[in-house]
């Protein structure tokens, strides 16, 4: 996780906090570190789901599929120079009114094992 | 800072652009083309482009830590994605309006901050709640 990326995304969505853009700043409020917007972790959140969406075995297609829901759980927040691991789960699967449902976790701990954020997404692929 | 459920955070007004969207696929690594690409939009049965849900979502967040001052305080965030924001190809964009409000007082130190979003008279996320610490 890199300062650049950091002040990238929050340019994006303008948001002006300079606790994302100013180590001073960040460690005036505590951070050793510019620390990332909320939502920051879909830069690698995102291609978790799309490895799981586009994993042939599961047989998903894609061209029905929507983002259901989305969140985040911060257990810190994240900051520039973090070096992050991410596993995800599909903790479940499931039919209802003609739609598939996919429940899928991602767990996101630093190479040393801290954890960082856990993440859920349900993905729904509509019925034809 | 002393909150009671019920009180409101400063809304948000923004104008989503196709600039916008151009620029939030860089930053967040999204290039589907439903966010970017008209003809391909249309293709798969929206009506124009429509902003990443992701994006929405982002400024949501970026009410609530407006109005916390530290974002590293938002504990949890999490929304549903009920109807796509339609951003059409001109310099007004797609106007979405978030507002906020404080749903739960918690003995741990956090609160809950109800979020809502609309675009077009309609509300665009569903179930958004952010558990921030004070």
């Amino acid at each position: 996780m890199s300062r650049e990326k950091i002040a990238e995304f929050a340019d994006a969505i303008d948001d002006d906090s300079a606790l994302y853009r100013d180590a001073g700043a960040a460690k005036a409020a505590g951070y050793p570190d510019v620390i990332a917007p909320p939502t920051f972790l879909t830069i690698i959140n995102l291609a978790a789901i799309n490895a799981i969406v586009a994993d042939p075995e599961l047989g998903l297609d894609y061209s029905r599929m929507v983002h259901g829901d989305q969140r985040f759980t911060h257990h810190r927040p994240v900051r520039a120079g973090d070096r992050l691991q991410l596993t995800t789960y599909i903790d479940d699967i499931f039919a209802r009114a003609g739609n598939d449902f996919l429940n899928v976790r991602a767990d996101i701990v630093t190479e040393d094992g801290e954890p960082v954020c856990t993440t859920h997404a349900q993905l729904v692929v509509r019925g034809q | 800072m002393a909150v009671r459920v019920g009180d409101e955070l400063p809304g948000l007004s923004v104008r989503v652009t196709r600039a916008q969207l151009v620029r939030y696929a860089g930053a967040s690594l999204d290039f589907n083309p439903i966010h970017w690409n008209e003809r391909f939009a249309k293709s798969v049965g929206l009506p124009d482009v429509i902003a990443h849900g992701m994006l929405t979502m982002a400024l949501g967040g970026r009410m609530v830590s407006d109005w916390l001052g530290d974002p590293g305080r938002v504990v949890s965030y999490g929304v549903r994605f009920t109807r796509p924001v339609v951003v059409p190809d001109d310099d007004e964009g797609a106007l979405v309006e978030f507002t906020g409000k404080i749903g739960e007082v918690r003995d741990d130190g956090t609160v809950r901050v109800d979020v809502t979003a609309k675009f077009d008279g309609k509300t665009v996320l569903g179930k958004a709640q952010a558990v921030v610490r004070l």
